[in-house]
């Protein structure tokens, strides 16, 4: 359990001090400032597509550090030490997805409070995108490091990780805009299992990955 | 328990590529062993020790063991943005190693004086030497150390081989891969170019 604190901690201090962590709220907020402007401020319109906007919008923040997330430490031989110490790579994979979680996921689910605002979604909206947030960026965070690991020592790892994540991602995209709906119940279920899933396989595909990589 | 440290290989082969680079090596180290893995240039050096560390697999034979591992590789694993004692200290605390020990090592390998400096304005030399200090402050029974003189000057060579003598003395194994001259008592010889 220490040496998972231990990573965990270092991850996140990582993550908050190189305002890396601050980028992809940015990134979030820019989107739903500049859609009004692209597609006129008809509350209509914005209602109908804001709240599928959002989603893409978060879908492409949790692709922001990709390419960082694993090579700096593949570079380093930090994983090297932690095989070393018998601690298993799908353990250290599944560390390092939910500090990705937690640097990225809870700073979203706030900002889309003032991106709900700026697109002139009601209260009902926001409350069913922060829902399909919270159930669905582990989702997005898992098939991020997943993917940033199948890449890192690739010549340009990051616009193929991208290339690589973006059709796995739909499922969830389709999901949690279909969760957006009044009757989105059954999406919202669907959204859960396709979260569920990339969380639960990633870590033994990134582990695979990581050990591939020292062959 | 370092007592009973011990390390077997059992007829170990090693591919890498589609090249064999070498089979059938066995040996086994006890409490206080040694074995200075030697051979030229893409021998096997590195390969072995990754064997022993678990980092390969071997394509033959087996490898037992009871001890914990320390390794120094090629590489740092140190963050480079950090200070050096606090990129130390990340160890230090995975491996349950109390801060006064960190500094001690810091002291013994004459880089103390660079503990607020971060490790990216650090020499290759030095780097070396914080490498050098986690593995003595691991506490672990077993080193594997991959040309653990590279980089190193006359002083900090002798500050190895005496730590590599007191950590014999005390009990451990160690294993080192160099094609540097490195005098570690009554090392057992692993010649890979032979």
């Amino acid at each position: 359990m220490r040496p998972l604190i231990a990573i965990l901690r270092r991850d996140l201090i990582h993550a908050f001090s190189r305002s890396g962590a601050l980028l992809p709220i940015v990134f979030f907020l820019l989107v739903a400032t500049l859609y009004p402007f692209a597609v006129g401020p008809d509350p209509v319109l914005l209602g109908r597509t804001g709240g599928g906007l959002l989603w893409v919008a978060a879908l492409l923040a949790s692709l922001l550090p990709l390419d960082r997330l694993v090579l700096e430490d593949a570079d380093t031989g930090m994983f090297d030490q932690y095989a070393v110490r018998g601690i298993a790579d799908e353990t250290v994979a599944a560390t390092k997805i939910m500090a990705h979680w937690l640097s990225f996921a809870p700073a979203l689910m706030m900002a889309a409070v003032p991106a709900a605002a700026l697109l002139r979604l009601d209260g009902d909206m926001l409350a069913r995108i922060e829902i399909g947030l919270a159930i669905g960026t582990p989702g997005l965070a898992a098939l991020a490091f997943g993917t940033a690991s199948l890449t890192t020592g690739l010549r340009g790892a990051g616009a193929i990780a991208g290339l690589l994540m973006l059709p796995l991602a739909i499922p969830l995209l389709i999901f949690a805009a279909g969760s957006l709906a009044p009757d989105g119940t059954g999406a919202l279920k669907l959204l859960a299992a396709t979260s569920l899933l990339l969380t639960a396989g990633a870590p033994f595909v990134a582990g695979a990955a990581l050990r591939a990589m020292r062959e | 328990m370092r007592a009973t440290a011990r390390l077997a290989l059992d007829k170990i082969a090693c591919v890498r590529g589609d090249r064999l680079l070498f089979e059938g090596l066995s040996f086994a180290l006890g409490a206080g062993g040694a074995a200075l893995v030697v051979g030229p240039n893409g021998s096997g050096k590195s390969s072995l020790l990754r064997l022993v560390a678990g980092l390969l697999r071997p394509a033959a034979g087996s490898i037992s063991r009871t001890g914990e591992l320390a390794w120094l590789g090629e590489q740092p694993a140190l963050d480079g943005s950090q200070p050096l004692y606090r990129a130390l200290s990340y160890w230090a605390d995975i491996d349950r190693v109390d801060k006064a020990t960190v500094a001690e090592c810091l002291g013994y390998l004459g880089i103390g004086h660079l503990a607020e400096v971060p490790v990216r304005m650090l020499s290759t030399g030095q780097r070396r030497r914080a490498g050098l200090a986690r593995v003595i402050m691991s506490g672990a029974a077993i080193w594997l150390l991959d040309e653990p003189a590279n980089g190193l000057d006359a002083g900090a060579i002798g500050l190895l081989q005496s730590a590599v003598a007191r950590h014999l003395a005390a009990g451990g194994i160690v294993i080192a891969a160099t094609h540097q001259p490195l005098e570690i008592g009554d090392a057992l010889i692993v010649d890979l170019g032979a």
